[in-house]
């Protein structure tokens, strides 16, 4: 395909502009929703609408659409980061999604295992949404990671994975996992086994969370000593918190950028290794071969 | 005699947020000391930086749990619980 053409450059911008078009919706929403008031406060997702349903109403969430406005721009980045590949090769863009992909697989199948690459395309998604989810609070948007449903949805979604994978080898064999190393241990190994999505799903959103609260403290408490200390000065100087500058920046960097990317990191690892972990690998292996050994008598 | 009442839920919210926090010590030693051999095992074997870097942040990840959960016992003392126990109050006082 040739990339220097009209249409190719028209295509691009197209999709760039579908990239950033839910971010700004998102933006106006935010903008129409919010209550009027200059106070810096601590609040919960707002919520956008109610959809009526017998038994009470379902509140769509900021958080909700916040998501949704993510996964949407998360797939229209994708497309343009896969516009224009070719087998040849070349361009910068190529180069990286294909650095992507590597990386992925390499980390696949460095704590699952070759039978687990499949679940590279899942990872990737699953780390992207988490790591854009965190960053969003960048454009000032509320971060769906800051809310537990949402991460709670996510850990359910892995709890089901890590299930089945278990059940792989039949119910009996995943009941009878329950009573090792001895039978009466198997209160505790319930209980452990409901902790997982429990303890993934707080420790993403504490973690987001915890930091979206310290920023809010530092820059209403520096807002506050501005005014304490540079209150008289005239007329508009008086009212601008010039303590403001600098230090929420600096929290920003950590909280939203590095602790959100490393919470997005620890999500998708822990994910591949409690899917890999749980699965029998060597029983189901011999179990496969024991079929297809059937198979081939029965045949004969 | 009311004012009495929610003075004292709002404080032993409070107090109660902040007892739970006290939480956030053991993960702090058990980071500070994974760390601590992180470090002495890059500063041996220097090649294996990554692979050690990314083994104690997920050990990091893990030891923290505890304190999370503790901060959302905290953020749920002070956000959730004085709203509902003050309409309890007010329910059962009619």
């Amino acid at each position: 395909m040739k990339t220097n053409t009209r249409g190719f450059r028209v295509a691009d911008g197209l999709l760039l502009l579908l990239v950033l078009l839910p971010l700004v919706c998102g933006m106006v929403l935010k903008v129409l929703f919010t209550p009027a008031s200059s106070d810096i406060e601590i609040a919960g997702a707002l919520i956008y609408f109610t959809i009526p349903l017998p038994y009470g109403g379902l509140p769509i969430t900021e958080s909700q659409v916040n998501s949704w406005l993510v996964i949407l721009s998360v797939f229209w980045l994708c497309l343009y980061l896969c516009h224009g590949i070719t087998a040849q090769g070349g361009t910068k863009r190529q180069l990286l999604c294909e650095w992507i992909v590597e990386k992925t697989q390499d980390m696949v199948t460095s704590n699952m295992g070759q039978t687990f690459l499949g679940f590279a395309p899942f990872v990737a998604a699953v780390m992207a949404l988490s790591a854009f989810s965190s960053l969003l609070s960048l454009l000032g948007l509320y971060p769906p990671t800051s809310d537990l449903n949402i991460v709670a949805g996510w850990a359910l979604l892995v709890f089901f994975l890590i299930t089945h994978y278990k059940l792989k080898c039949g119910p009996m064999h995943y009941l009878k996992s329950f009573a090792e190393p001895a039978p009466l241990l198997m209160p505790l190994n319930v209980i452990s086994e409901f902790a997982t999505p429990v303890s993934m799903a707080f420790r993403h959103y504490g973690n987001v969370l915890s930091g979206s609260v310290i920023s809010v403290l530092v820059a209403a408490g520096l807002a506050g000593l501005s005014r304490l200390l540079l209150g008289w000065l005239p007329g508009v100087l008086g009212e601008i918190p010039f303590l403001q500058i600098g230090l929420p920046a600096i929290l920003s960097v950590y909280f939203d950028v590095f602790s959100g990317m490393l919470q997005a990191f620890i999500f998708a690892m822990l994910t591949m290794l409690y899917i890999a972990g749980g699965f029998p690998a060597e029983l189901y292996a011999k179990r496969q071969e024991k079929k297809a050994a059937r198979r081939t008598k029965s045949n004969a | 005699m009311i004012e009495l009442a929610i003075g004292i839920i709002l404080g032993c919210c409070a107090l109660g947020a902040g007892v739970a926090m006290i939480a956030g010590i053991g993960p702090g030693i058990g980071e500070g000391n994974a760390v601590a051999k992180a470090c002495e095992a890059i500063g041996r074997q220097p090649e294996c930086k990554s692979e050690v870097t990314t083994t104690m942040l997920m050990g990091c990840a893990v030891a923290e749990t505890t304190g999370l959960y503790a901060l959302v016992i905290a953020i749920l003392l002070i956000f959730v619980a004085p709203g509902r126990l003050v309409d309890l109050l007010m329910n059962t006082i009619g």
